[in-house]
């Protein structure tokens, strides 16, 4: 059996799946976004908590995702066995690009345009959200596409603690040695990777002209 | 504030009261400038980088804060005033204008009316009147982003800028120091005129002294942070100071050099 006729066959459980990864990675972006964001813009001008904050979430992401997994399972509240832990170590995950492209891109604002905007009387509310967020906002968005993409892919290796996703069939066809299986997981989660990596970088081409 | 518009024009226009600016670590780059600058004058600070006039100027606008004495605008201490109330009575050019290149020129320019919320039919007449003001066709400049400008133009848009809610005092930070010779000669002249007419109170940075005979009704020469001496255009070549005659010196072998470049 061919992988594309594993899909074919079984359409009702690839659906269910690829449904499960979508919401995996969108609720562990939401949570990266909402965390990364803020912190990124607070951490332009704290230059020793930057240093700080970037390392620990740089050594974040040098924790093989698997372990990562397993070392979230025992801790009560966002621990156990299923799609919490997950989404919690996926979020982990993104956070890193999300931090250092949002700090790089307004760190990197033509410092000539920051002065005469403060110069002119705006606040520093108007200069972060009429001038920095705006000009930031390409380099924002390239360190959002990074961290979706990576979120994808790790969200296969979510399946070994029972979070569902494309990565169950990747685990099932392991345990089956069977290729076409694993197969039947990784192909639909790298289109789906393509995808999001297309959709995002549309919108920070539609962004970067406007 | 109409109150502020009305003590500036009922008064002189800036005066530094034994002004020291130092960064944290304690290096002074600025110590116990006295300064006064009348209204409707062309104030030149002129020196070397490191001299202090940038700082100077940004403790008027309270870009910086001294570390000690007072900067009084309008007979009041600038420390007084809310620095964004301050700052948008208060124009401002920088060297390369800053301009905000996500926006037209019509909205740059419009910046500080529509920051302190003018009807958009305002806005529009008086982007367009300073935009003739500075040489730019409104219909033909209005809409274009700051990428397809040229140097000179750019510098014109900020000029616009600073000018659209009409302040009483500007501040100009080396405007025409990044442009070619001919540009930079052109806007001077333009420049001139346009102060003479505006009656601002203006304090122009510069290391040019050339740009300094040209333009200043005063200059005001600064060495590593302190006031060598006030000096009238006329009366400059002529002082006796060693900084004064370095840059005098530097006029005469300026010529050969100009041509080279």
């Amino acid at each position: 059996m061919n992988w594309y006729e594993f899909l074919l066959r079984n359409p009702h459980e690839v659906f269910a799946r690829t449904l499960e990864h979508i919401g995996l990675v969108g609720a562990s972006m939401a949570i990266a976004l909402a965390i990364g964001l803020p912190v990124g813009v607070a951490l332009v001008r704290r230059a020793a908590l930057r240093r700080w904050v970037l390392g620990a979430a740089n050594i974040v992401q040098t924790i093989p995702s698997l372990a990562l997994f397993g070392f979230l399972i025992p801790v009560p509240w966002i621990g156990g066995v299923g799609a919490s832990t997950a989404i919690v170590a996926l979020s982990l995950y993104a956070l890193l690009p999300i931090l250092q492209n949002t700090c790089t891109g307004i760190m990197e604002v033509d410092p000539a345009v920051v002065e005469s905007a403060r110069g002119m009387g705006m606040t520093p509310r108007q200069v972060l959200w009429q001038v920095q967020m705006p000009l930031a906002a390409p380099v924002m968005i390239a360190g959002i596409r990074v961290a979706t993409v990576i979120s994808i892919g790790v969200t296969t290796i979510a399946a070994a603690i029972g979070a569902g996703g494309l990565g169950v069939f990747i685990f099932r066809g392991v345990a089956m040695v069977n290729n076409q299986v694993i197969l039947a997981g990784a192909i639909p989660a790298a289109f789906l990777a393509i995808a999001a990596d297309l959709a995002l970088g549309f919108l920070g081409r539609s962004i970067a002209r406007r | 504030m109409p109150l502020l518009t009305d003590r500036l024009q009922n008064s002189y226009g800036l005066e530094f009261r034994e002004v020291d600016y130092r960064l944290p670590s304690g290096a002074a780059l600025l110590s116990g400038l006295n300064l006064k600058i009348a209204r409707g004058e062309t104030l030149i600070l002129l020196g070397r980088s490191g001299s202090g006039k940038t700082t100077t100027l940004k403790l008027v606008n309270r870009l910086l804060e001294p570390t000690a004495g007072e900067i009084l605008v309008a007979g009041r201490s600038n420390g007084s005033w809310d620095p964004i109330e301050l700052r948008r009575k208060i124009g401002y050019v920088i060297q390369d204008a800053g301009l905000f290149p996500h926006w037209t020129v019509e909205r740059n320019v419009g910046l500080v009316p529509t920051l302190e919320g003018w009807p958009a039919e305002k806005i529009r007449a008086r982007t367009q009147e300073v935009l003739s003001l500075v040489g730019l066709s409104p219909s033909q400049f209005a809409g274009r982003r700051s990428s397809e400008l040229s140097g000179g133009q750019r510098q014109r848009v900020g000029v616009a800028r600073a000018l659209a809610a009409d302040p009483p005092i500007l501040l100009m930070d080396e405007p025409f120091g990044a442009l070619d010779p001919v540009t930079r000669a052109g806007l001077q002249k333009e420049f001139r005129a346009l102060a003479m007419r505006l009656q601002k109170t203006i304090v122009f940075v510069t290391h040019d002294v050339r740009e300094a005979l040209f333009l200043g009704t005063r200059i005001a020469l600064l060495e590593t942070g302190r006031l060598v001496g006030i000096y009238a255009p006329a009366d400059f070549l002529k002082a006796r100071e060693p900084e004064a005659r370095a840059f005098a010196a530097s006029l005469e072998t300026d010529g050969g050099h100009e041509e080279a470049r």
